[in-house]
């Protein structure tokens, strides 16, 4: 299991993330950012794309 | 061609986000040889964007904008402070301004843009913002009350002034352009930018360039090429960019613009033929995108050095594994879709796509207001090449959909 951590002062709802690993991250109606906080193992390489595109590199993985 | 250097590492020059992404790229794909990273800079790779919003605005620090070290970097060599002179394609080597000739299996060029300066004698108080230093050093200018001039009317400078102004700066921007941002947005959002920008207090001479800088040992004013002189305390000079190819210059490598390199981010020289052993990533590299056409193109947006550099590693590690897998690599579709952002005051852009490839004007807004919040698209030939949102995020995501699948 991957643990998720987005530093929410820093996230400003770009959305990049939402492309890379849709089953953790989504914009809701309002434009923010909502997030599941685990993934499976499986999902690595695309969390850690999401961590990547981050504009401001508010996403992490918790070892 | 013989191998020269088998036992040589990867050579990566420029360790900014492009050469880093490359380098991750290069483990990834399961390359365990030697990587070594020249970079110019004393900084480990860092954000650029914040430098001129969010960190410019509190404290510049490197602990601020450093991008995170992931395990599997551990053992990459990283030679920062040493700046590239020269390379030799066929001897496999490369020359830095310490006097080191150092052997390379194969290279990746990330040695990225400069900033376009004036032309004028040095004086203090002029200002550029592309590194981690420039940034620093004009923050300790941007006291309240300092009165700023910035040429130039791209994100970059539209950027600088409004964190400038938040700072209490007066703020006075000096653009060729009949408005703001006018080149990337079109003349229709523009003009908005324009009212915007002037509500928040920002004075723009448009239609104008800098005759000369005046003052004795600092900058004391700028005087325009209509005459107008500006008082200025600070100069900060967003007129664009350079691409730093000089070190490539006694190769044959195309560099016609930045370094052309095919859609496997593999450089291509002037006869046409792409290299196995030399990539290109970042904003230095003109390569076709599929989404578009066949048309080779540098972009300059954010997302770029990531998609290109994951890409170079990819088919870099391919070609070094030597298992048969390469063709298939280079073959993979590679089709980023360029995005960017700019955050001047309380307007918030966010685009995806081309926006500069638009056709005779072709701008439509999609959805909102432009005095408000927008969804705006730009049309090339009738299909949508380009889409821009203004205050607006998830709105924009089918949009960007119908962009990366061609836009139909």
């Amino acid at each position: 299991m991957i643990k998720i951590e987005v530093d929410m002062n820093q996230c400003q709802h770009y959305g990049q993330c939402v492309f890379e690993a849709p089953d953790n991250f989504k914009l809701n109606d309002d434009d923010k950012l909502e997030y599941v906080a685990e993934a499976p193992d499986s999902e690595r390489d695309n969390i850690e794309a999401a961590v990547d595109v981050c504009p401001m590199q508010a996403i992490r993985i918790v070892e | 061609m013989t191998v020269a250097n088998p036992a040589a590492p990867v050579v990566i020059v420029g360790a900014a986000m492009g050469g880093l992404r490359a380098a991750e790229s290069l483990r990834r794909s399961g390359y365990t040889g030697a990587i070594r990273v020249v970079g110019e800079e004393l900084h480990a790779p860092y954000n650029r964007p914040p430098l001129s919003k969010e960190v410019l605005a509190t404290d510049v620090t490197h602990e601020a904008v450093a991008f995170p070290s992931r395990a599997e970097m551990g053992d990459v060599e990283w030679m920062l402070g040493v700046r590239a002179t020269a390379v030799d394609l066929d001897a496999r080597t490369l020359t830095t301004d310490d006097g080191e000739v150092q052997p390379w299996r194969a290279l990746v060029i990330a040695t990225g843009l400069r900033a376009r300066r004036l032309d004028f004698a040095p004086i203090a108080g002029r200002h550029v913002v592309r590194s981690l230093d420039d940034a620093m050093a004009l923050r300790a200018e941007l006291t309240e009350g300092a009165r700023v001039v910035v040429v130039g009317s791209g994100f970059l400078g539209c950027e600088l002034s409004a964190t400038a102004r938040k700072l209490g700066c007066e703020v006075t921007i000096v653009t060729p352009s009949a408005e703001p941002m006018m080149r990337p947005l079109g003349e229709l959002v523009a003009k908005e930018m324009r009212r915007r920008l002037t509500n928040e207090g920002v004075d723009i001479f448009s239609g104008v360039t800098v005759a000369a800088i005046n003052g004795e040992t600092t900058v004391e004013s700028v005087e325009l090429s209509d005459g107008t002189v500006v008082p200025a305390d600070v100069l900060i000079e967003s007129v664009g960019s350079e691409c730093n190819t000089e070190w490539l210059e006694s190769t044959d490598l195309d560099l016609s613009d930045g370094v052309l390199a095919d859609n496997a981010m593999r450089a291509v020289t002037t006869s046409g033929v792409a290299r196995d052993d030399v990539y290109v990533v970042g904003d230095i590299a003109r390569f076709p995108n599929p989404m578009f056409d066949d048309v080779a193109r540098r972009i300059e947006h954010w997302n770029i050095p990531t998609d290109t550099g994951k890409r170079a590693g990819a088919v870099l590690a391919a070609h070094l594994a030597d298992d048969g897998s390469f063709a298939d690599v280079v073959a993979k579709p590679f089709a980023p879709v360029p995005s960017f952002w700019s955050n001047q005051f309380e307007i918030k852009l966010q685009a995806y796509g081309l926006l500069g490839l638009v056709s005779d004007d072709d701008i439509r807004v999609l959805e909102g207001d432009l005095s408000d919040q927008a969804a705006v698209g730009y049309y090339r030939d009738d299909r949508l090449v380009g889409v821009l949102g203004i205050g607006m995020k998830a709105a924009l995501l089918p949009y960007r959909k119908q962009i990366a699948e061609g836009g139909a």
